[in-house]
């Protein structure tokens, strides 16, 4: 039996949903009032009150998702702002990275500038996106791009401050013109950098959608949950919590699917095949 | 075609330190410099002598502090684009299949996909690689990397071609394989062109009057065996800092020659040991250099 189930690569994925189930029996018999006597707390109800219990959140998420269906407009709203910043960002990043590090003079005038904009705490900008553009999903995106835009930026600075010497020669010699060494050389070496900052930057541009909607907004999961606290509904924050995560995991997954198609030219330790 | 392929002319090339604009490094000075069109040319030194940053004067990737760089009789100003580089390093694009890297220089040239592709398989199959269009960089021996890098140069039929230590990296077997393929597919495009003559004895005076096929070759090396195996004329440079050439040879051995076996003639071993007095010198100098940089 224990042979069956070892922890090795096929049962990797049966061990990680093990782990969670654990995690939520720990958490269900933590909370559950009555199930075991309070030791923390006076009474046994509190403990449910402060963490929430697992199987209301679940019947929270059941709700949103079959029984009312009324989640999907919240969902559908916060998604749509998260990829907007996240597209737009990147976008941005990539831009603004590969021509600061292409003209050198630009990139020296501009260094000071960047670097505040950089170390500035930029959530502290929800607010003023908030007079600007409204309390729609215009300031949630906005807020969204700045998180991730710099992300993006540095990375793409850096991938192309650090293409090979050699192999941009070799290009040149071959005949590349600028144009040509952009899209050849300067870009596919940078790609690798991009990839890296994009994992990142999808949770950046997810906070910054939540962030956006928790300051003041009328739609989106983060005003849900911004409704549930000011009703000491921690079953609601909790469900909103664990729906978020579980889209911010889906999309981090898309962006490597992507960049696996893209990437297929890196070296991978180990590339054997048994006969 | 009077013009020999690259001329240099006094050519010196002083870098200065970015960061201490004091400090300033003189790799060559004087340099006189000539090549023939078909003409295989190979220049020796002491590491450090500024080798290298001679062949990137010629190639254009460097502007020469001093003197000037003539092509084919025209004055050199950007990358010299009658010439292709073998560079020392790692060149190929890791983003790019082995076909797709030959493939490269053809698509920036502008030819369609489909045309580079014909031209690039048909290259990859005469340096070898046949089958092995479609791997990465990384999925490749040294030995076929720089296969793919010398297929990658030559599918553009440059008329000069430039070679920075191509081997140095190599075991010593693959780099006689390599070496005599080098000479093959040099005289091949002898062949090619003056189909009439099949075996005529070659040596340095008759590459001058200009095989119309055969390219210009600049062979930079640490390896006195491998330039005498190889080309027409060793060029010997002193140690630097501004190192230039102080002496020639013309190789009269006849071709075509494998480097194997040419290494056991008796005019190889009477070159090798003249050159070598020259050389000799000039190395123990620039160690000497080194080892007082080092204290």
């Amino acid at each position: 039996m224990w042979n069956l189930i070892k922890p090795r690569p096929a049962t990797l994925r049966l061990w990680q949903l093990g782990l969670l189930a654990l995690i939520f029996l720990f958490w269900h018999a933590m909370t559950k009032p009555g199930l075991i006597p309070p030791f923390m707390f006076e009474n046994d109800r509190q403990a449910a009150f402060f963490f929430g219990e697992p199987l209301r959140i679940f019947e929270r998420i059941w709700a949103w998702f079959v029984t009312d269906a009324d989640i999907y407009q919240h969902l559908g709203v916060t998604l749509a702002e998260t990829v907007m910043a996240f597209a737009i960002g990147a976008v941005g990043g990539l831009a603004g990275g590969l021509w600061l590090a292409l003209s050198p003079m630009a990139s020296a005038i501009l260094e000071p500038y960047i670097k505040a904009m950089n170390a500035m705490p930029r959530i502290i900008l929800a607010p003023i996106f908030a007079v600007w553009f409204g309390l729609g999903m215009g300031s949630k995106v906005a807020l969204g791009v700045t998180l991730v835009f710099f992300i993006v930026f540095f990375n793409v600075y850096q991938g192309v401050k650090e293409v090979s010497p050699v192999v941009l020669a070799n290009a040149r010699m071959l005949g590349a013109s600028q144009k040509q060494l952009l899209r050849h050389v300067y870009l596919p070496s940078a790609t690798s950098w991009v990839f890296s900052s994009l994992h990142t930057s999808v949770g950046l541009a997810f906070v910054g959608a939540v962030v956006g909607e928790y300051l003041g907004s009328s739609q989106g999961v983060g005003y849900l949950i911004l409704q549930a606290e000011g009703s000491f509904d921690i079953n609601t924050v909790m469900a909103g919590i664990l729906v978020l995560t579980t889209f911010a995991l889906v999309l981090d997954g898309l962006v490597g699917k992507i960049e696996k198609r893209l990437m297929t030219w890196q070296p991978k330790a180990g590339e054997t095949e048994k006969l | 075609m009077s013009h020999p392929a690259i001329e240099l002319q006094g050519v010196a090339c002083t870098f200065v330190s970015k960061d201490n604009p004091g400090q300033r490094y003189t790799a060559v000075q004087n340099v006189d410099l000539t090549v023939g069109a078909g003409e295989f040319v190979s220049v020796v030194g002491p590491t450090g002598c500024g080798k290298s940053t001679l062949l990137n004067v010629a190639a254009g990737l460097l502007t020469p502090s001093t003197g000037s760089v003539r092509i084919f009789g025209e004055a050199l100003s950007g990358i010299n684009a009658r010439a292709g580089y073998m560079f020392q390093a790692e060149s190929l694009m890791p983003w790019r299949t082995a076909l797709q890297n030959v493939m490269a220089g053809l698509q920036f040239r502008g030819l369609s996909d489909r045309d580079a592709k014909a031209q690039a398989e048909e290259w990859l199959r005469r340096v070898g690689l046949g089958g092995f269009g479609d791997r990465y960089p990384h999925q490749m021996s040294g030995g076929m990397r720089k296969r793919a890098s010398l297929a990658q140069t030559l599918v553009m039929d440059p008329d000069i071609i430039l070679m920075d230590e191509p081997f140095s990296a190599l075991d010593i077997q693959t780099r006689q394989l390599m070496e005599n393929e080098v000479l093959d597919l040099w005289q091949g495009g002898e062949r090619r062109a003056a189909p009439s003559s099949p075996s005529s004895p070659s040596g340095g005076q008759r590459a001058a009057q200009g095989g119309a096929g055969r390219k210009a070759v600049l062979f930079i090396t640490h390896d006195l065996d491998e330039a005498i195996a190889m080309s027409d004329r060793v060029v010997i440079l002193s140690a630097g800092p501004a190192s230039h050439p102080i002496g020639e040879f013309a190789i009269d051995i006849p071709r075509p020659r494998d480097v194997a076996e040419v290494k056991t003639t008796p005019r190889f071993l009477e070159l090798h040991a003249a050159i070598w007095g020259v050389l000799r010198e000039e190395v123990l100098k620039g160690y000497q250099q080194q080892l007082q940089k080092a204290a």
